[in-house]
Order: C-alpha cells, then sequence, then structure tokens
C-alpha cells in the first residue's frame, strides 16, 4: 500500500515547455491555435510529441490565431486557447485581446519572451507584452522560470472562466521553457482577492420582483450575459411566467429564440423600430446581463428617463455606469433569474405586446417588404440573409464581420437556437469573421458555421482561407459584396453629404482567390439564380464560398444616429 | 437638467496584494478617464504581504465611484476604500534645505521651525535641511515663510491616511478568505 502511494506521488521531471502542455491538458484544452518564432520554440518542440493529445491548428496570423481562439470559446463556451511567440507575434494578438475583453470572452494567450537575463534590454524580438497587454487583459503575467508554470496557468484558466470571463495572458521567458522543473498541478480554486461570484441579495430580488408585479408596460432587454451564464432556460421561463416582451442587444442574440411570441426585436443603432420606440415608452426596464453600450442607448441622458430600471449583472462596475438603476441585482444571471421568477406573478400584457406588432408593421411597410421582398434591381444584403436564415431554419451558427452585413444578418437571421451569433460587438474589428468562423466549426463541429462578411473586412484577414484549406474546416462562407466601405460610406452619405472619401475599392476576383486556396466557390448576382446559389454553397462538402453581389449604395434602416434619442430611431 | 455634481478632493485607500505590476494596472484606470493622481503613496499595511495605496485625487463622488468599482475589479486588489476629508486623519511630510549663511544670519529660521512645529534633522556648515509633517496646507506655509530666506530645494511626501472607521484589515482578509462574498460590493467606504 505505502509503496503504491509513493509511486503515485513521485513527481515527474519534465521542462518548461513541456509543463505548459501538461498543464493545458489538466485544463482539459483539446485545441490550440497559433504561430511559431524563435521565443516560443521550446514549447512547439514539446508540442511535436503532444500531437495526438492537443490539436494545434496554424493560422496564418497571430490574429487569425486569437480570433480563431475566441470563435472557439464563444461556440463551445470552453476556454479558447493561442499561442505566439514574442514580439510582433505577441502584438499581432492585440486586437484579438482587446476584443475578447470587451466581448467578456474567456481566453488564455500564452506568449514566448525574450530569456530572463535579457528581458528590458531591447533584445530581438522583445517587447514588453505585459505592459502592453495590461489595460486590455483580465489578468496577465510573466513566468521567468519553469516552476512557476503551474501555478499560472491554473490562475489563468480559472480566471479567464470565472465571473464575467476575459482574456488572460502569460508570457513565458525562453529559459523558463527549457528548465527543468518537478511537475505537479493543482487546478485553482479560488483567490481571495477575487470573488467573482456575488451572494445575490434577496431583499434586491423581492424589490424587483414588485417593481415587475406592478408594471404596465415592462420591457425586458437581453445580452450576452445570459449566453455567458448559460441561463437561456432559466431566462425563458422567467419571461414566459411574467408575460415580459423581450428585445435583444446585438449580442444577446440567439439567447432566446426570435421566433418566441415574446421576441419583440433586436435594439440598438441598426435594431428594430419597435424595440428602439418602446425603450422611451416603457414603464419599467428589465436588463439583464446586458451594459448599456452607447450603440444600445443613444443619447443616454435620453434613454428609458420615464422608466424605472432593474439591472441583473454580475460585474459590479457595470451597475449605474452608463444608466442609473432602480433595483441592481449584482448576480449571475442563472441564480438571479432561479431566484426571481417564483416572485413574479403570471401576467400577460396584451395591448402593450399589440403596441411593439404595431411597430413591427410599420417596419415591415417602410423598411422591411423592400429589404425582404424587392422585386427588381440588384440584389438586396437582407434578401440574402433572410434566404439563407429560412433554408437552414434558423439552426446555424452564424458568425458575422463588422459593417452593413453583420447589421443587416443581426436583423434578418432568425436565431432559433442558442450560442447561434458569434461577432465583434465591443469593439467592431474588422476581419473578426473568417478566423472567428473556422474557430467556431472546431469548438463545435457538429453544427453549420456560416460565415457572413463584407469585401472589406474578408481582406483583412482573408488569410486564413489558408488554415481553413489545411484543416479541411467546414465553414461556409458568404461575402456580400458591394464594393464599398459600406457602413462607413452610409455614414459618408447620411451624415457628410456623400463625400465618398476613401471607401470605394477595387477588389480581386473573389472566387478565383478561394479557388486558389482549393475551396470551391461561385458567384451570383441574379435574383433568379439565389435561392440555387445557396443551397449548392450550403450542400457543398467541406469549406466553401459564396460571393452575392449586392447592390452598391444600400442603406441600413432602421437607424439611432449617434447622439440621438432612441426614440428619434429614423426608418429612413 | 441634471446638476453636475461639484469635483472635491478624495483619498483612495487601496489594499493589495504585494505583486510587481499592480501599479500600472492602477494607474492606468485613471489614466484612461483622464484623471490626474494628485500624490500616491505605496506602503507595506498592517497585515503581511498585503500593499496599501494611498492616492488623493480631486473628483465628482459620482465619476469616482465608478473608478473605485473598476479598481476593484482588478485581480489582485483585496479592497478599495473613498474618503473625504472628515473621514480620516492624513499627513504629508516635507524637507526645506535652506543656505546655512541663511540660517546665521539672525533667529528667524530657528523660531519659524518651533511656531511652525517643524524640527531640524540636519545641519552641516553649507545648509541645514527642516521637516515638517502635516497637511499640505501646513507644509505649503512653512515653505511661504522660508521662501524669503532662498530654498534651495524642497520636496513633500505623498500623503499617507488612516480612516477613521472601525473596520479591521486583518479581518477583512480573513472574511474575503473563509467568504465567497464579494469584495466588490462591500459597502463600507
Ligand atoms: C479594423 C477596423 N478598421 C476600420 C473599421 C471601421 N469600419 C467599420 S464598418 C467599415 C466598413 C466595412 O466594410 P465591408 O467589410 O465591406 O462591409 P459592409 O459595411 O460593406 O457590409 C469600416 C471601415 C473597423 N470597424 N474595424
Amino acid at each position: 500500500m505505502e509503496a503504491a502511494v509513493e509511486i503515485k506521488e513521485k513527481k515527474e521531471t519534465v521542462l518548461g515547455s513541456e509543463a505548459l502542455l501538461k498543464c493545458l491538458l489538466k485544463e482539459n484544452v483539446d485545441t490550440i491555435f497559433g504561430y511559431p518564432g524563435g521565443a516560443i520554440m521550446p514549447v512547439y518542440d514539446s508540442l511535436f510529441k503532444y500531437e495526438n493529445k492537443l490539436k494545434h491548428v496554424l493560422t496564418r496570423h497571430e490574429q487569425g490565431a486569437v480570433h480563431a481562439a475566441q470563435g472557439y470559446a464563444r461556440s463551445s463556451g470552453k476556454v479558447g486557447v493561442c499561442f505566439a511567440t514574442s514580439g510582433p507575434g505577441a502584438t499581432n494578438l492585440i486586437t484579438g485581446i482587446a476584443d475578447a475583453q470587451i466581448d467578456s470572452t474567456p481566453l488564455v494567450c500564452i506568449t514566448g519572451q525574450v530569456a530572463s537575463h535579457l528581458l528590458g534590454s531591447d533584445a530581438f524580438q522583445e517587447t514588453d507584452i505585459i505592459g502592453i497587454s495590461m489595460p486590455v487583459t483580465k489578468w496577465n503575467f510573466q513566468v521567468s522560470s519553469a516552476d512557476e508554470i503551474p501555478y499560472a496557468i491554473s490562475r489563468a484558466f480559472y480566471i479567464a472562466a470565472s465571473g464575467r470571463p476575459g482574456p488572460v495572458l502569460i508570457d513565458i521567458t525562453k529559459n523558463a521553457q527549457q528548465e527543468l522543473m518537478e511537475f505537479k498541478y493543482k487546478s485553482c480554486e479560488k483567490i481571495r482577492s477575487y470573488q467573482p461570484y456575488p451572494d445575490v441579495d434577496e431583499d434586491k430580488i423581492l424589490e424587483a420582483s414588485k417593481l415587475i408585479n406592478e408594471a404596465e408596460k415592462p420591457l425586458v432587454l437581453v445580452g450576452q450575459g445570459v449566453t455567458l451564464s448559460g441561463a437561456e432556460k432559466e431566462f425563458k421561463q422567467f419571461i414566459e411566467k411574467a408575460g415580459l416582451p423581450v428585445a435583444s442587444t446585438l449580442l444577446g442574440l440567439s439567447a432566446l429564440s426570435t421566433k418566441h411570441p415574446l421576441y419583440v426585436g433586436y435594439t440598438g443603432m441598426h435594431g428594430n423600430y419597435g424595440p428602439n420606440l418602446k425603450t422611451n415608452e416603457c414603464d419599467l426596464l428589465i436588463a439583464v446581463g446586458m451594459r448599456f453600450d452607447d450603440r444600445v442607448t443613444g443619447d443616454v441622458n435620453k434613454f428609458a428617463k420615464q422608466a424605472k430600471v432593474i439591472h441583473i449583472e454580475l460585474d459590479p462596475a457595470e451597475i449605474d455606469k452608463n444608466v442609473k438603476t432602480d433595483v441592481a441585482i449584482n448576480a449571475d444571471a442563472k441564480q438571479a433569474l432561479k431566484l426571481l421568477t417564483p416572485e413574479v406573478q403570471e401576467k400577460s400584457y396584451e395591448s402593450w405586446l399589440k403596441e411593439f406588432k404595431n411597430c413591427d408593421d410599420k417596419e415591415h411597410e417602410k423598411v422591411k417588404s423592400q429589404a425582404l421582398f424587392p422585386e427588381d434591381g440588384e440584389l438586396k444584403m437582407a434578401e440574402v440573409i433572410h434566404q439563407i436564415s429560412q433554408i437552414t431554419e434558423g439552426k446555424s451558427i452564424v458568425v458575422t464581420d463588422v459593417g452593413q452585413h453583420q447589421m443587416v444578418a443581426s436583423r434578418y437571421y432568425q436565431f432559433d437556437q442558442k450560442k447561434s451569433n458569434i461577432t465583434s460587438g465591443g469593439l467592431g474589428t474588422m476581419g473578426f469573421c473568417l478566423p472567428a468562423a473556422l474557430g467556431a466549426k472546431l469548438g463545435t463541429p457538429k453544427r453549420q458555421v456560416i460565415a457572413i462578411i463584407g469585401d472589406g473586412g474578408f481582406q483583412m484577414t482573408v488569410q486564413e482561407l489558408g488554415t481553413i484549406m489545411q484543416y479541411n474546416i467546414d465553414v461556409k462562407i458568404l461575402i456580400l459584396n458591394n464594393n464599398f466601405l459600406g457602413m462607413v460610406r452610409q455614414w459618408q452619405e447620411l451624415f457628410f453629404e456623400r463625400r465618398y472619401s476613401f471607401t470605394e475599392m477595387t477588389n480581386p476576383d473573389f472566387v478565383a482567390l478561394a479557388n486558389s486556396y482549393n475551396i470551391s466557390a461561385q458567384r451570383v448576382s441574379e435574383r433568379a439564380e439565389l435561392d440555387d446559389r445557396i443551397n449548392e454553397w450550403l450542400s457543398t462538402e467541406g469549406p466553401s464560398l459564396l460571393e452575392v453581389m449586392v447592390e452598391k449604395e444600400e442603406n441600413v434602416f432602421p437607424m439611432v444616429p449617434t447622439g440621438s434619442s432612441v426614440s428619434d430611431v429614423r426608418l429612413e | 437638467m441634471k446638476m453636475e455634481q461639484e469635483a472635491k478632493e478624495y483619498t483612495l485607500s487601496v489594499l493589495t496584494e504585494d505583486k510587481p505590476g499592480l501599479l500600472n494596472r492602477l494607474t492606468i484606470i485613471f489614466s484612461r478617464r483622464k484623471i490626474n493622481i494628485s500624490s500616491l503613496n505605496v506602503s507595506s499595511s498592517e497585515v503581511a504581504g498585503v500593499s496599501r495605496y494611498t492616492l488623493v485625487v480631486t473628483e465628482t463622488k459620482e465619476h469616482l465611484e465608478k473608478v473605485v468599482k473598476q479598481i476593484r475589479k482588478l485581480v489582485d486588489v483585496l479592497g478599495a476604500f473613498v474618503y473625504d476629508e472628515d473621514q480620516i486623519f492624513y499627513q504629508e511630510i516635507a524637507l526645506y534645505k535652506v543656505a546655512a549663511s541663511a540660517f546665521e544670519q539672525n533667529g528667524m529660521i530657528e523660531k519659524l521651525v518651533r511656531n511652525n512645529g517643524a524640527r531640524i534633522i540636519a545641519l552641516d556648515k553649507d545648509h541645514i535641511i527642516i521637516e515638517k509633517t502635516g497637511t499640505k496646507h501646513e507644509t505649503h506655509e512653512l515653505y511661504l515663510a522660508l521662501e524669503p530666506f532662498g530654498i534651495l530645494e524642497f520636496v513633500r511626501s505623498g500623503r499617507v491616511a488612516i480612516s477613521k472607521s472601525k473596520r479591521k484589515t486583518e479581518a477583512f482578509i480573513k472574511e474575503l478568505e473563509s467568504s465567497r462574498s464579494n469584495k466588490l460590493s462591500i459597502k463600507d467606504f
């Protein structure tokens, strides 16, 4: 017996680089996105013999690696992991890290660093990535000796995934990768200075339920907090029992099926007419897991001033930051909703819901009917999205880039399954979509992943077609090509008297480009062919690309112009 | 119309784990919002391994509360508290270097030192060093008084402050260790 125990506890001596991989396995990592270079070569050397246990995806750019890790994290709910070398490799991660920070995506980014005796000396490929990443990480840490590796990695995963998730960067000096250490791992369960889950204040639950039970025109705004907390079921039970109309923020999309009778639409700058207008008419606003971003509120001084506000939010720094609340419930959405639902009365608001329906009719007449069912003229983005939505029955994961196509996809794709909306919301990072989509596919291989991109954003990370080819990653890529930086052009048209300053683009032959990567591709510009092309594209085995030539100067409406009140939402 | 709150001087006391890089993380929160830190002091606290940062800023309470919440969010921060002047005892220390010749002229400087509750901490053939502990106002008064004699060098430390609160740091940290309660929602400012 004693001998057995001893053998079990016998410590294993390994290189720091291998210890890192062992730590990742302990944290149940199966996929890493990365790009090698001098300062991280020892890790890549160890990775060689772990090939069967850890799938490493070589992207074509470190920005691709970090966005892929984001896509992976958002589709699977797991922590996304990426590797990069020091200097330029590390700095290339920054955009994705900043994106993950503002959109609360759990990431662990590992960077190589020059040997510790060279730190601070402007050595070859040395950058102070700890300093650079500090404002955009939830936590970061530099490892300068091998025995710190388990400590750093266990903390990194705990911090990235718990509470309000976010990106963590661990910088590992080359000597730490090359030193021997005795491997022992214990996952992190608590950090005394970090309390990610507040105890719910039951009094607040009662206060909130009182407001809800007394409300006559309540409106719920759902954000990504519900998705991050895995509270889709609890959310549905809550709103169904209390009969509450629900509008979604951009990142909240897919937390509730768009087909749900209480779903009244998408809110914010290019959201639906009703939710924007009614935000300034409701008597109670119930915000669940959202942070009152200025793209949602418009002029915050004219936002829901008539209403009482309940804010259910995990991050206390978000409470009262942009919008003053009457009742703040500082809690994880799932936990709060579980406590709240039993306290609310069963109710329904027929005439209030009817008002949303009337708004929707108006939006239909002014905007949707033309966008969705044009009889002639060039193809419109909305009809393309609508077709895809119909064909896929709203069941695909939709990854979008940034621009008009993103807003149109968010407006017209009828999400019917949870965790299906992946987009760069807070940072608005063009180039996010293609790598995020390949990551999303690897995170959820059983689901269909559709990447919807503009011709501008596609060219920002187009090199990831190489990654898609090499690993044969089944993403369906849609380019909505207007030969313009469309969203910027729209603003130029509306707010800068049509001065189209540097927004028109001469584009390459995207079909030929995809073909050169061995990805099957086609182009369509005729309405009569659209259906067939979409069907072919979606039923192709493996990755495929469809380029749709759309109207060059189409505008996305409704629109709440920057700095305007949500009640000034424009339909044209 | 909402009335803009008035900016006032506040003292922040931040308890942190003793870890490198934290100062940087803290100051980023202020610089992002373009808030000037007028005084900063870092020292150990009464609990081993725990540092205390004392900062002075002039801000509206509303704005500052948002900043404090963001500070509390930092992983290695144990607690952050805002105090106005009535809630703390505080001091700063100032050193003044004056030429020995001025000192020798008459008894004026010695009298100033005595009357201001300052003291002479070094005296050599070229110059004397005077030390005064007090509020910024008090050290400034002495500065003005010494100015006519020629101040060769002057330095004032950051503010150090102790709150009048009954909270005990050690008990506070024990509570963090044992409970899942949120350091972030602790009301006791
Ligand atoms: C990295 C980055 N640079 C610039 C912008 C500003 N920007 C927002 S939308 C947009 C135009 C996007 O054009 P395109 O990708 O063709 O999409 P469209 O709007 O035409 O659908 C630009 C330049 C951005 N969001 N991200």
